[in-house]
């Protein structure tokens, strides 16, 4: 590293080009429901998005990578199912999976 | 106090404990990128520009000389693809914004702000405090701890160590919870845990995100009944 400064010009142009890709895929979505009427199936379709996308991605995580993942997952789970604050169920889940694997699971 | 300002203050209160994980997520990043060879400035620009943190791990998982601009740009897409569905099922919670704003607030929508964004529309619209609240100061802490991580170089060590490997799945789980309507999110979940899977097994890259998140969906509209709505 030369310098804190220091600038790769093919680096830059290649930050730019995905972060304008990255942006693409945000405004697509804005642009697509642009009047369109939320009701019925397409309301049904809407409203299983988030369970549906934080499923799938956390799923290789969770379920293909070691069973010390798949319990901390679901002690995790158990603890937000009783509304414990954002805070206490993530750490529950941190520290449930460093336990789990230092214990060989 | 105007609605506002206490709207900015509930969201940031939600957000806080995110940075808690989020910024040493940051750091790693910053440091797998000094490793590359960029500058703590190249680190900034690629951490607030793209701003999209599994994308950015991806892309320098790729990184190498000559770059291979347009298979990375080609990647970064497919892996940022649930961007649209988060957008799209965003939007509708934000009528009481102005419509001239989405666009600009669109850009900050992550992985963690758009989660945290969805469960508040459970129990009210998004007002525009909240929303800054919530997904402004994730921006900034995000770029400048990874170009703080940048700096530091490789001080930081193995993150599977501390378990922080883990912490982004951990706050996805708090969140998905909070969809639970029955047996029908039951459906939605295991529709798209098991695409995710096969999806992850059979198809290279990043397709499986998308495979689980529109088998998912697919579930709930087959399962979706006319008269409720």
């Amino acid at each position: 590293m030369s310098s804190i400064f220091a600038m790769h010009w093919q680096w830059l142009l290649a930050i730019v080009l995905m972060g304008l890709a990255t942006y693409t895929t945000r405004i697509s979505g804005l642009l697509l429901m642009r009047g369109v009427e939320v009701k019925g199936r397409m309301k049904a379709a809407l409203d299983a998005v988030p369970p549906s996308v934080l499923t799938a991605v956390i799923t290789p995580t969770v379920f293909m990578t070691g069973h010390a993942e798949t319990l901390a997952a679901l002690l995790t789970a158990a603890v937000a199912f009783f509304r414990a604050p954002l805070l206490v169920t993530i750490l529950t889940g941190v520290v449930g999976v460093v336990a789990l694997r230092s214990l060989g699971v | 106090m105007s609605s506002f300002k206490s709207e900015f203050r509930v969201g940031f209160a939600d957000m806080l404990p995110m940075l808690v994980a989020y910024a040493p997520i940051a750091m790693l990043w910053g440091t797998l990128a000094a490793g590359k060879g960029f500058s703590p400035l190249e680190a900034m620009a690629m951490s607030a520009f793209v701003y999209a943190g599994a994308s950015q791990f991806v892309a320098i998982e790729m990184w190498r000389d000559p770059l291979p601009i347009a298979l990375m740009v080609v990647t970064i897409f497919v892996v940022n693809l649930r961007h649209i569905l988060y957008s799209a099922s965003i939007v509708r919670h934000m009528d009481r914004i102005p419509s001239k704003l989405h666009p600009f607030l669109i850009y900050v929508l992550t992985d963690e702000a758009w989660a945290l964004l969805e469960r508040r529309a459970l129990a009210k619209p998004l007002s525009l405090g909240y929303f800054i609240g919530v997904a402004v100061p994730l921006w900034p802490t995000w770029f400048l701890c990874s170009t703080l991580g940048a700096f530091l170089g490789k001080a930081l060590g193995d993150p599977a160590v501390i378990g922080l490997d883990f912490a982004f799945a951990a706050i996805f789980i708090s969140i998905l919870v909070g969809f639970w309507k029955g047996p029908r999110t039951g459906a939605v979940i295991a529709a798209s845990a098991i695409a995710a899977i096969l999806g992850k097994l059979y198809v290279p890259g990043a397709w499986f995100i998308m495979l689980g998140g529109v088998t998912g969906v697919a579930a709930a509209v087959l399962l979706h009944v006319e008269s409720e709505t």
